[in-house]
C-alpha cells in the first residue's frame, strides 16, 4: 500500500473553499477576513517551515538537534500559557512555575512513553520522539493554562469569601478547595470530553494519519489509545501540580491571601 | 491589677501605623476616624489578615505562638460585608458541633431556628449582617473585631445586636474593638474611643 501523495497544487485547490469564504466575508464587512487569511498564511508557514526542519532532523538523527527542538516547543509551550493569563505574578514566577509544569509533566509524561512503552533504540529517535512530545506536550499546555488562569480568576473574584472563611478559623486549605476543585475540573474538562468521544464522534489526527499511510487500523488503534492516556496524564499532572505551586504562592505562612503578589 | 487581654504595640501595616492601643477583659474600644485612615486595615492586621509588623498579644500571647487560623477563632474580625458561600444559610457556615449555641444566639438576635433551611439569596443585608455575628459568636472569640456591625440595621435590631455585645462582654468577659463612623453609637456601646488620625499624604 502506498499513501498517494499531494501536490503543492493540491494544497492550492484545499485552500479555495477558505479563500471564497474570505471573500464573503470582505463583501459583509465581518472584520474577519485578515484574521482568516493571516491564520491560514500562518498555518502554511509554520507547517512549510516544521516539515524541512523535520526532514533535515530525521536524517541528521542527532541527540542535540532533537532536544534543541524539544526546547523550542517548551519555549512556545510556555509563552502559550503565560499569554493566556488573565492575571500573572509580578518578577515572572507565572513564567517558571508553568516551565516547572512543562517540565513536571509533559517531559516527564514523554519519557515514559518513549522507554517504558514504545521502547525505541536509541530512546531519542527523533521521529517518535518529537510527534510524541508534541502531542504530549500541547494538551499538557492546555491543561496547565486553563488550570492556572481558572484558578487565579476563582481566587481573584472571591477574595473577599476567602478572606472570610479565613477570618472565621478556617486553614487557608480549606478557604481554598472550592476554587481548587473548579480550576482542576476545568483544565480536565476538554481531555475528559476527548477520551469520552474519540473513535466515536471524532477521528484522532494521528490515527488517521497512520491509517492514510497504509498501517493496520488496528495497530494504529493501539498508538492512539497509549496518546490518549498518555496526554490525558500530561494535562491532569500539569494542571494539578501548577495550580497546587500557585495556591501556594497566593498564600504565606501565615495563612493569608497574597493577591498583592499578582499583577 | 488587671492583665491586659489584648495589646497592641507600634503596629505598622501596608503603609499606616504605628497604632498602640490596649484591651482590658470585658472591654470595649471604640475606633473612628475619617474614611481611608485604615480602620477596616487596622482590624486585618490584629487578625493576622494581612502582613504587619510591631507586637501584639492575647493574654500576653504572640500569634506566632499558634497557627493562624488558631489566632482568628480567638481574634474574631467581622467584615462591613458578609460574605456567604453555602447554598443555604445552615450549610457550611456554622460548626456542627455548636448546634444549642447556635440556636441561643439566633433567638437572642431576633431569629426563629427554621432561618438555618433559608436560601443565602433571600436574606436581607441586615439579616446577612445579623446572621454574620451568631456565626462568629458560635466560635467563641476572646476578642471581637467588629466592622460597622449595625450598618444595615433598623433601630430595634441595632439594639438588639449591642445588647448581645454588652451581655458577651460581661458574662464572658471578651474584649471588643468597634469600628463606626457613628460616634453617638461609640459612646454608647464604647468604654474609650481611639480616633486614628487621617492617612498622610506624601
Amino acid at each position: 500500500m502506498n499513501i498517494i501523495e499531494l501536490s503543492w497544487l493540491d494544497v492550492g485547490l484545499s485552500a479555495i473553499p477558505l479563500g471564497a469564504l474570505a471573500l464573503v466575508f470582505w463583501f459583509l464587512k465581518l472584520r474577519m477576513t485578515r484574521t482568516l487569511v493571516i491564520g491560514a498564511f500562518r498555518t502554511w508557514l509554520q507547517l512549510t517551515l516544521v516539515g524541512f526542519v523535520l526532514k533535515g532532523l530525521f536524517v541528521q538523527a542527532r541527540l542535540e538537534w532533537t532536544l534543541l527542538f524539544a526546547l523550542v516547543m517548551l519555549g512556545v509551550g510556555t509563552y502559550e500559557i503565560v499569554r493566556r493569563q488573565k492575571h500573572c505574578f509580578k518578577g515572572g514566577q507565572t513564567l517558571l512555575v508553568a516551565v516547572f509544569g512543562l517540565m513536571a509533566a509533559g517531559f516527564t509524561v514523554t519519557l515514559y512513553a518513549l522507554l517504558v512503552i514504545v521502547g525505541v533504540k536509541p530512546w531519542w529517535s527523533p521521529q517518535y520522539a518529537i510527534p510524541l512530545l508534541g502531542m504530549i506536550l500541547g494538551n499538557t499546555m492546555t491543561g496547565i493554562a486553563l488550570g492556572m488562569d481558572t484558578f487565579t480568576g476563582a481566587v481573584w473574584k472571591q477574595r473577599a469569601v476567602i478572606e472570610n472563611r479565613l477570618a472565621l478559623g478556617e486553614s487557608m486549605q480549606d478557604a481554598l478547595a472550592d476554587c481548587k476543585r473548579e480550576s482542576i475540573r476545568t483544565a480536565m474538562m476538554p481531555i475528559l470530553n476527548s477520551l469520552a468521544i474519540c473513535g466515536v464522534v471524532s477521528l484522532p489526527g494521528m490515527m488517521t494519519g497512520q491509517i492514510l499511510s497504509g498501517s493496520d487500523p488496528v495497530a494504529a488503534v493501539r498508538y492512539q489509545m497509549m496518546i490518549m492516556y498518555m496526554i490525558a496524564a500530561g494535562a491532569s499532572i500539569g494542571s494539578v501540580l501548577t495550580v497546587h505551586v500557585i495556591s501556594k504562592r497566593l498564600t504565606d505562612a501565615r495563612d493569608r491571601l497574597r493577591l498583592d503578589r499578582l499583577r | 491589677m488587671s492583665v491586659e487581654l489584648l495589646s497592641v504595640n507600634a503596629l505598622r501595616y501596608g503603609g499606616l501605623g504605628p497604632v498602640s492601643l490596649t484591651l482590658e477583659p470585658a472591654e470595649c474600644l471604640g475606633v473612628s476616624g475619617p474614611s481611608g485612615c485604615g480602620k477596616t486595615r487596622l482590624l486585618r492586621a490584629i487578625a493576622d489578615l494581612e502582613p504587619w509588623s510591631g507586637a501584639v498579644r492575647l493574654s500576653g500571647v504572640a500569634p506566632n505562638t499558634m497557627d493562624a487560623p488558631g489566632w482568628r477563632c480567638k481574634v474574631m474580625w467581622l467584615p462591613s460585608e458578609s460574605q456567604w458561600w453555602g447554598d443555604t444559610v445552615g450549610l457550611a457556615h456554622f460548626p456542627a458541633h455548636a448546634h444549642d449555641a447556635t440556636l441561643g444566639y439566633l433567638h437572642e438576635l431576633g431569629f426563629e431556628s427554621d432561618v438555618m433551611a433559608w436560601p443565602l439569596s433571600r436574606l436581607s443585608s441586615g439579616e446577612k449582617q445579623r446572621l454574620a455575628l451568631v456565626r462568629a459568636l458560635v466560635r467563641s472569640p476572646q476578642i471581637l473585631l467588629l466592622d460597622e456591625p449595625t450598618a444595615h440595621l433598623d433601630a430595634e435590631n441595632e439594639k438588639r445586636v449591642e445588647a448581645c455585645i454588652a451581655r458577651l462582654r460581661s458574662e464572658k468577659k471578651i474584649g471588643v474593638l468597634w469600628v463606626s463612623h457613628n460616634l453617638e453609637q461609640l459612646d454608647r456601646v464604647a468604654d474609650r474611643v481611639l480616633s486614628l488620625p487621617p492617612k498622610e499624604v506624601a
